[in-house]
C-alpha cells in the first residue's frame, strides 16, 4: 500500500507543474451557464440566429420541424417568422428541410476568403463561453477593408461586427508594453464604447447570452432529453446493483 | 425440457461446455476487486458489437457524407444519439477495462508458466483492439478523426526505401481520403471484429484449460479433494456469475453517467475538434490521440531523431508493444504474486505504472521542453523495467507462499 501511495504523489506532482507550463496568452474568457430549459431564451435566441447569422452561416445538420418541437413552436409560427431562405425551386423552404442558407459557396469564398463555417456544432468545437465572448469584444478597425473591425478572443477573423447596429461602435485600447525579455509587446487595456447602439450594454449581453444559449441547443439537441433519461437509467442502475449485490451475499453465504 | 436437452446433447455438446466453462469450471474463492474487469471486457466488447451494427445501418462510409452521417444518427435517427454515445464511449471503456485487467495480469503474475499462452493472446487481442479503435476513429471523419490517421499513417513512411510505397498502400491515395475511408471501414465492421473474436475464444480456452490465477499466485489444482475438485475452487456459475453480475451494475452506473451527462468526458472520449468536418487544406492546431494511445505517442515524440528520422521513436513505440509479448520469459521469478514479492519488484511495478500514465499525460499536451524531458526519463525506464525485471528475478528475496489461498 505505501508503494500505492508514493506512485500517486509523483504522479500528482507531474500534473501540477506540467499544468502551470502550459497556461497560453490567451484572451480571458467570461463565463456563462447555458439553460436549454429556458424555452423564451432559446426562442429569441432562434430569432437571433435566423436573422444575424443565417445570411452567411448555415446550421445544415439540423432540421426547422425538430428546432420548432424543442423550443415549444408551432410549425406556422417557424414558418412565418424564422424561415427566410429558399428552396432550390424558389419557394420558401419546407419546415422539414434543414436549415441551410442559400448563400452561394464560391460567392462566400470571394467575399470572405473562406466559406462561413455550418453553426450547428460549433458550440462544440467551440464552447458556450468562447462564444459569449466572442460575440461580445469586436472592436473597429477600418483599416481591415470589407470587414472594418477585428475581434479580441479570434484575431483577424473573417467575419465583420454584424451586430454592430445592437451594440453601437467600440474601439479597442492598446498600451505597448516591454516584457522581461526586453520584448515590446501590445497588450489590451480596454474596449471603448465610441458610438451608440440600439441596446444598452446589459441589453446587448441578454441578446448574445440568448443567441448562445441557442448555439448550445443547435450543436447537442438532445441535452436535456438526455439528463431526463440518464436520471432514470441511474436510478434504475442503482436498484439493479443492490439486488446482485443482495444477491451475491445469499449465495456466497455458503462459501468460507 | 429434459428430453429437449438430452436430444442436443446427443448431437451438440451442449450440456458438457455447459460444465465444462461455467457450473463445473473451478475458479479459487479469493478472487478480488481486480478479478471484474475480464467479464467486464466481455461485456464492453457486446456492447460494441451490438451498437456498431446498428450504427452501420445508417452510417455512410463516404468522404462526402460521412461526417454528416453521424450528425444524421446524432439528429433524425429514433435514439441514434444513445447509440453512437454508447459505441463512442464503449471505444473508451474498453481501453479503462482492459488495461486495469493487464495490470491485474502484472500484480499476480498471471502471464508465468503455465499462463503464457493466455497472455500472448491477450497480447494480441491488444494490438487488435488498437488497430480495431484507431480505424474506428477515422470514421466520424472529422478534422481530428483525419489528421489523426495522418499522422499515424505517415509513421510507416519512414520505414527505409519502402516507406513511401507503404503509406501509398495503406491510404490507397496520396492522402488520407474517400478511398482510405472506405477501407477503414471494411477493416473495422468485419476484419478487425472477425479476429477479435476469434481471439477471445483462444483466451478464454486457453484459460479455462489450465485454470485461473488469484491474488495469492497459489495453484489451486495442487490440493483437490476426493472427488478431484480444488479444496480452494468454487463454480464458476453460480457463485462468480452473480459476484460479476454485481461488478456489472456498478461498471453500468459508471458508463451510463458518462453516457447520459458527459459523453465528451472533458474532450477525452469526443475531441472537440472533431465536431468540425474533415479539411484536407486545414491542420488543427495541435493534433493528439486519443487518450488510450498517448502513452505511445508520448514514447514517439521523446526519442530524437536520428539523420533527420523520426524512424528511432517509431521503432521505440513498437517495441514498446512488442517487449510485453516477452514478459513471461522475462520474469524469471517463481513466486507469481505481488504480495510475496520483493520490495524492488513491488518498486519497481510501481514506477513503471507512474511511467506509462505519465507518458499518456504528456502524449495529451502540446509538446513543451519538461514534457520532453520527462517523457524521455519514462520512455527509458518502461523498458529498464523489463532489463531490471530479468535480473532481479532470478535470486529474488521472496516470502514464503502460502499452501491454500488466503480469504
Amino acid at each position: 500500500m505505501k508503494t500505492m501511495k508514493t506512485v500517486f504523489a509523483v504522479l500528482a506532482l507531474g500534473i501540477v507543474s506540467s499544468t502551470a507550463y502550459s497556461a497560453g496568452p490567451k484572451f480571458p474568457l467570461d463565463s456563462i451557464e447555458v439553460n436549454h430549459a429556458d424555452k423564451a431564451s432559446l426562442q429569441r435566441g432562434a430569432s437571433t440566429f435566423v436573422n444575424y447569422c443565417m445570411g452567411c452561416h448555415s446550421a445544415s445538420y439540423h432540421r426547422y420541424s425538430r428546432m420548432a418541437v424543442d423550443l415549444g413552436l408551432p410549425d406556422d409560427l417557424v414558418k412565418k417568422n424564422l424561415i427566410f431562405t429558399t428552396d432550390e425551386n424558389g419557394e420558401q423552404t419546407k419546415v422539414g428541410a434543414l436549415m441551410t442558407n442559400n448563400m452561394d459557396s464560391d460567392y462566400a469564398k470571394q467575399v470572405f476568403g473562406t466559406e462561413p463555417p455550418n453553426l450547428a456544432l460549433i458550440s462544440r468545437s467551440r464552447n458556450a463561453n468562447w462564444l459569449y465572448t466572442y460575440m461580445r469584444t469586436f472592436y473597429e478597425q477600418p483599416e481591415r477593408s470589407g470587414l472594418g473591425s477585428n475581434n479580441l478572443v479570434f484575431p483577424d477573423v473573417g467575419m465583420p461586427n454584424v451586430l454592430w447596429e445592437l451594440q453601437g461602435k467600440r474601439e479597442a485600447v492598446f498600451e505597448i508594453v516591454t516584457d522581461e525579455n526586453g520584448q515590446d509587446k501590445k497588450q489590451f487595456v480596454e474596449l471603448r464604447q465610441v458610438g451608440d447602439g440600439k441596446l444598452t450594454e446589459d441589453e446587448f449581453d441578454a441578446l448574445v447570452y440568448d443567441l448562445v444559449n441557442f448555439l448550445d441547443y443547435l450543436g447537442d439537441p438532445i441535452k436535456s432529453e438526455r439528463h431526463r433519461i440518464g436520471f432514470w437509467v441511474l436510478l434504475f442502475l442503482g436498484v439493479f446493483t443492490a439486488f446482485a449485490y443482495m444477491l451475491k451475499r445469499e449465495y456466497w453465504k455458503d462459501v468460507h | 425440457m429434459n428430453g429437449l436437452i438430452g436430444w442436443i446433447d446427443e448431437r451438440f455438446p451442449l450440456t458438457k461446455m455447459w460444465e465444462e466453462h461455467l457450473s463445473k469450471y473451478y475458479a479459487p474463492k479469493n478472487f478480488n476487486f481486480w478479478y471484474y474487469f475480464g467479464s467486464l471486457a466481455l461485456l464492453v466488447l457486446v456492447i460494441q458489437i451490438v451498437t456498431g451494427i446498428f450504427l452501420t445501418m445508417q452510417y455512410k462510409p463516404s468522404g462526402e457524407q460521412a461526417f454528416i452521417s453521424v450528425e444524421y444518427i446524432m439528429r433524425d435517427v429514433e435514439w441514434g444519439w444513445l447509440i453512437r454515445y454508447m459505441h463512442s464511449t464503449g471505444a473508451s471503456a474498453f481501453f479503462v477495462v482492459v488495461y486495469l485487467h493487464m495490470f491485474r495480469g502484472l500484480m499476480y503474475g498471471s502471464y508465468k508458466k503455465p499462463r503464457e499462452l493466455i497472455w500472448i493472446f491477450g497480447m494480441l487481442i491488444y494490438l487488435c483492439l488498437m488497430a480495431e479503435a484507431f480505424m474506428g476513429y477515422l470514421l466520424p471523419w472529422g478534422q481530428m478523426s483525419y489528421w489523426g490517421a495522418q499522422v499515424i499513417i505517415s509513421l510507416f513512411g519512414w520505414v527505409p526505401f519502402v516507406g513511401d510505397d507503404i503509406t501509398l498502400w495503406l491510404r490507397g491515395d496520396y492522402i488520407v481520403a474517400d478511398a482510405t475511408l472506405n477501407r477503414f471501414f471494411a477493416l473495422h465492421v468485419i476484419a478487425m471484429p472477425l479476429v477479435l473474436l476469434g481471439l477471445v475464444v483462444a483466451h478464454i480456452i486457453a484459460l479455462h484449460e489450465v485454470g485461473s490465477n488469484n491474488p495469492d499466485g497459489v495453484e489451486i489444482k495442487k490440493n483437490k479433494d476426493e472427488n478431484g475438485i480444488p479444496r480452494d475452487g468454487i463454480p464458476f456459475h453460480p457463485y462468480y456469475s452473480v459476484k460479476d453480475l454485481v461488478g456489472v451494475g456498478v461498471f453500468l452506473f459508471v458508463f451510463f453517467s458518462i453516457v447520459f451527462f458527459a459523453p465528451e468526458m472533458g474532450g477525452f472520449f469526443l475531441e472537440y475538434a472533431n465536431f468540425v468536418p474533415a479539411n484536407p487544406l486545414k491542420t488543427p492546431e495541435h493534433i493528439a490521440p486519443v487518450w488510450y494511445f498517448t502513452p505511445y505517442y508520448a514514447m514517439l515524440r521523446a526519442t530524437p531523431p536520428l539523420f533527420d528520422s523520426a524512424l528511432p521513436g517509431v521503432i521505440v513505440m513498437f517495441a514498446a508493444i512488442i517487449v510485453l509479448f516477452f514478459l513471461p520469459w522475462i520474469d524469471r521469478g517463481v513466486v507469481k504474486s505481488i504480495r510475496y514479492r520483493s520490495q524492488v519488484y513491488k518498486t519497481l511495478l510501481g514506477l513503471f505504472v507512474v511511467s506509462f500514465v505519465v507518458l499518456g499525460y504528456f502524449g495529451i499536451k502540446p509538446p513543451s521542453t519538461i514534457g520532453t524531458l520527462v517523457s524521455q526519463i519514462c520512455t527509458v525506464y518502461y523498458f529498464v523495467y523489463f532489463i531490471a525485471l530479468y535480473v532481479i528475478s532470478k535470486n529474488e528475496n521472496t516470502k514464503p507462499v502460502p499452501e491454500r489461498v488466503t480469504h
